[in-house]
């Protein structure tokens, strides 16, 4: 009794944050879970139609096209935005000058509302004055179509996506290089370790869970990327940019199918469920 | 991870919110009168237009002072029909007691039961019978009457006269077919960097949208007459594509940047630089009140060889769980605000007096009966623009028959995007592989839906 009333304030604090994440999180996912068998027009009684819905889904025509987008977007998104927040945190943990000066200027973009940083974006993209084609067009080289072409558009997306989530990743990174003990790295020094081996015999061991866990946060946040096709492309051209989580919103507003959009947010939620166990999984064998 | 939480959020919140309460109740009746009621009205102007919210409030007051024991309360959401908060809003009763829905919604929201049954109420409304007939029509089904049509329009082209001028054409005699579009968008491409010809949409379903109007303009249809096929890869919808195609690649007159949605095209539009689009007289308002276009510089010409124009609008309607008096209340609003001669939204010597673009033929709704004629003297009587701008639109419209938007209408402009951005956005697209890809897609969504 005296421990429970010596942690009290513990304990509000935990049931404010349970109460929270039980309306907020855990209630609109039982209630979506729910829908996804229901047809509902939100005002008479939904009525229970099986698997309907997820055969509707998988009947769209774009169905097909915002999986292959949203896995390609997701590897493109990792292969650019998994590995160049870890270098520009690496060179950022071995400067002496201007640390936090760099700091904040890599973290700068995260501060933007994500709104703010995809409009940005279309101005840099525009084919006549943006910024991206005066550049290329300064240095005499081919301009581009961007988010213009269905060759491009995609690619385009994912530069926006890494550079609006830079910042935070590189904190992350950084936070974990500087909770590396330096004695590693002098013996390592002492042993005639230049700094690639410095790097990979000691940064990457030490660093090797939080680089899972990254990878996974970024797989499941990437696949679920929405902003910015929604806000440039509005899923063009040529479906080039349609992602899962785009069609779910194609469903739920403009067809006004909550029903089918549920069950497009089940199937999403399934494939990035994989992802969270294979990475439970493997923290676990590395822990143990 | 951030991104996707507010979708979900947006999604739940609304979702979960039909476990909350219903919406405004009549109040206990005054001991031997009438029952005093409350009535929740969409559509007040936003903060940002001081002199029409004031006009709003000031119709609010008369209504009120008109209708003893009746107190309205206004919704000032931008705009009025959203449809991301609209199942929501309805389900957890935060929807208005009137409300109003565009003619794209007009089904779902019908069949879905998502609006009154207004049949007993109709005479509220003092010059019903004089709404278009066509109009009413599509706000009835079983003999049920579910809304008050509150706009009409039909396509035309919208041009900017004063690009024409400084392109050497003529802005009295615009374009009248479309090998007279192409040239006409030729010369002003030709005034330099940054002018468009012609303006399109190409993505977030207004591409198919207007395909559908352009198809509709050449005789084409979307769907066959038992809506069971799809109907638009065709000679019609070939040349809807092929001639974009031809604009944006042979002529260069179509710019070079995808106009993806709605938004996109009308600050093109508004920015002085874009020659001509398809659009209803309401473009016109738009570009100069919301993007800031010279009024002077815009006129509206008939749909070029159209045999048939798209219809576009929308209606009132009531909410579903309104209680009786509620809801004559509300049609009482409607007929007040929206439905008199000389009142309300029709009141143009106040639309002159604060300065609002009046004169522009953005509202067909009443058609040539004798109110629709009261209104036509009305406007021109109080004119602030033009409008001899606008004749040779208000004259090709009457001679278009009026089309509706295919079942599905949604899904449909969704396939539809791709052939629009197809042409739009490859050199080498093949129209009749575009066509065919979405006619195969059309295909396969009808036959899901059954």
């Amino acid at each position: 009794m005296r421990i429970l009333r010596r942690n009290l304030t513990a304990y509000g604090f935990l049931c404010a944050a349970l109460f929270c994440f039980t309306v907020f999180a855990w209630y609109p996912m039982v209630r979506e879970f729910v829908l996804s068998f229901q047809r509902t027009d939100l005002i008479n009684p939904p009525e229970w139609v099986g698997l309907d819905n997820f055969k509707a889904a998988v009947a769209d025509p774009a169905f097909g096209e915002a999986w292959l987008n949203t896995v390609e977007f997701t590897v493109l998104a990792l292969l650019c935005g998994y590995a160049a927040p870890f270098a520009v945190a690496l060179v950022l943990n071995e400067l002496r000058h201007a640390r936090a000066y760099l700091r904040f200027v890599v973290y700068l973009p995260v501060m933007l509302p994500p709104i703010v940083a995809v409009l940005l974006f279309r101005w840099f993209y525009d084919p006549g004055p943006g910024l991206f084609n005066q550049i290329l067009d300064f240095l005499h080289l081919p301009t581009l179509a961007w988010l213009d072409s269905s060759s491009t558009a995609l690619v385009s997306l994912v530069i926006v996506s890494t550079w609006m989530n830079m910042g935070s990743a590189t904190l992350i990174y950084l936070a974990a290089l500087q909770n590396i003990p330096p004695e590693l790295y002098e013996a390592a020094e002492l042993d005639g370790a230049g700094i690639l081996k410095r790097i990979r015999h000691v940064t990457i061991p030490q660093t090797r869970l939080i680089l899972l866990l990254m990878l996974m946060l970024q797989i499941v946040a990437t696949m679920q990327v929405f902003i910015e096709p929604y806000m440039l492309t509005g899923g063009g051209p040529e479906n080039a940019t349609v992602s899962v989580a785009y069609l779910m919103y194609q469903f739920a507003f403009s067809q006004m199918n909550y029903g089918q959009a549920g069950a497009l947010g089940m199937m999403l939620m399934l494939a990035l469920l994989v992802f969270a166990a294979v990475q439970l999984r493997t923290t676990r064998e590395d822990q143990a | 991870m951030r991104r996707s939480t507010g979708l979900v959020l947006v999604t739940a919140l609304g979702l979960s919110a039909t476990a909350c309460g219903s919406g405004e109740s009549p109040q206990p009746a005054a001991s031997g009168g009438a029952a005093d009621v409350t009535i929740t009205v969409a559509c007040q102007p936003a903060r940002t237009a001081p002199q029409d919210r004031k006009a709003w409030d000031e119709d609010v007051a008369a209504f009120m002072k008109a209708h003893p024991g009746v107190t309205v309360k206004s919704t000032d959401q931008q705009p009025c029909f959203d449809p991301k908060t609209f199942g929501p809003k309805l389900a957890g009763g935060q929807m208005e007691t009137v409300f109003v829905v565009p003619m794209t919604n007009y089904d779902d929201v019908i069949a879905q039961g998502q609006a009154l049954d207004i049949t007993r109420y109709t005479s509220s409304v003092k010059n019903w019978n004089d709404l278009r007939p066509d109009h009413r029509e599509l706000l009835t089904k079983d003999g049920k009457v579910y809304g008050v049509p509150n706009v009409h329009y039909s396509v035309g082209l919208v041009y900017n006269r004063a690009l024409f001028a400084k392109a050497g054409l003529d802005p009295n005699t615009p374009p009248r077919t479309w090998a007279e579009v192409r040239e006409a968008a030729k010369k002003i491409a030709g005034l330099g960097a940054g002018h468009i010809g012609y303006g399109e949409y190409s993505g977030g379903n207004t591409g198919g949208w207007h395909f559908t109007q352009a198809l509709y303009g050449r005789g084409g249809d979307i769907l066959t007459a038992d809506g069971k096929k799809a109907a638009f890869n065709s000679p019609e919808g070939k040349a809807v594509l092929q001639t974009l195609h031809d604009m944006r690649w042979v002529d260069n007159s179509m710019g070079g940047k995808l106009l993806v949605g709605w938004e996109s095209l009308m600050m093109a539009m508004g920015s002085g630089k874009v020659g001509m689009m398809l659009g209803a007289p309401d473009v016109v308002t738009d570009v100069v009140t919301k993007f800031k276009g010279n009024v002077d510089d815009y006129g509206i010409t008939g749909f070029p060889e159209a045999k048939a124009s798209l219809s576009g609008g929308e209606a009132y309607m009531i909410n579903p769980k309104a209680t009786p008096e509620q809801a004559k209340a509300g049609m009482e609003w409607i007929d007040f605000r929206f439905n008199t001669v000389g009142k309300g939204r029709f009141d143009f010597a106040r639309g002159k007096a604060i300065g609002n673009p009046v004169g522009v033929p953005d509202n067909a709704v009443y058609g040539d009966s004798p109110t629709g004629k009261a209104l036509q003297e009305e406007r021109v009587k109080n004119a602030s623009l033009p409008v001899e701008n606008y004749q040779t639109y208000v004259d090709a419209a009457a001679t278009i028959p009026p089309k509706a938007e295919p079942p599905h209408a949604q899904e449909l402009y969704a396939i539809l995007d791709v052939p629009m951005s197809g042409v739009l956005s490859r050199k080498d697209a093949s129209v009749d592989e575009l066509l065919a890809n979405a006619e195969t897609k059309a295909n396969a969504m009808l036959a899901a839906k059954g």
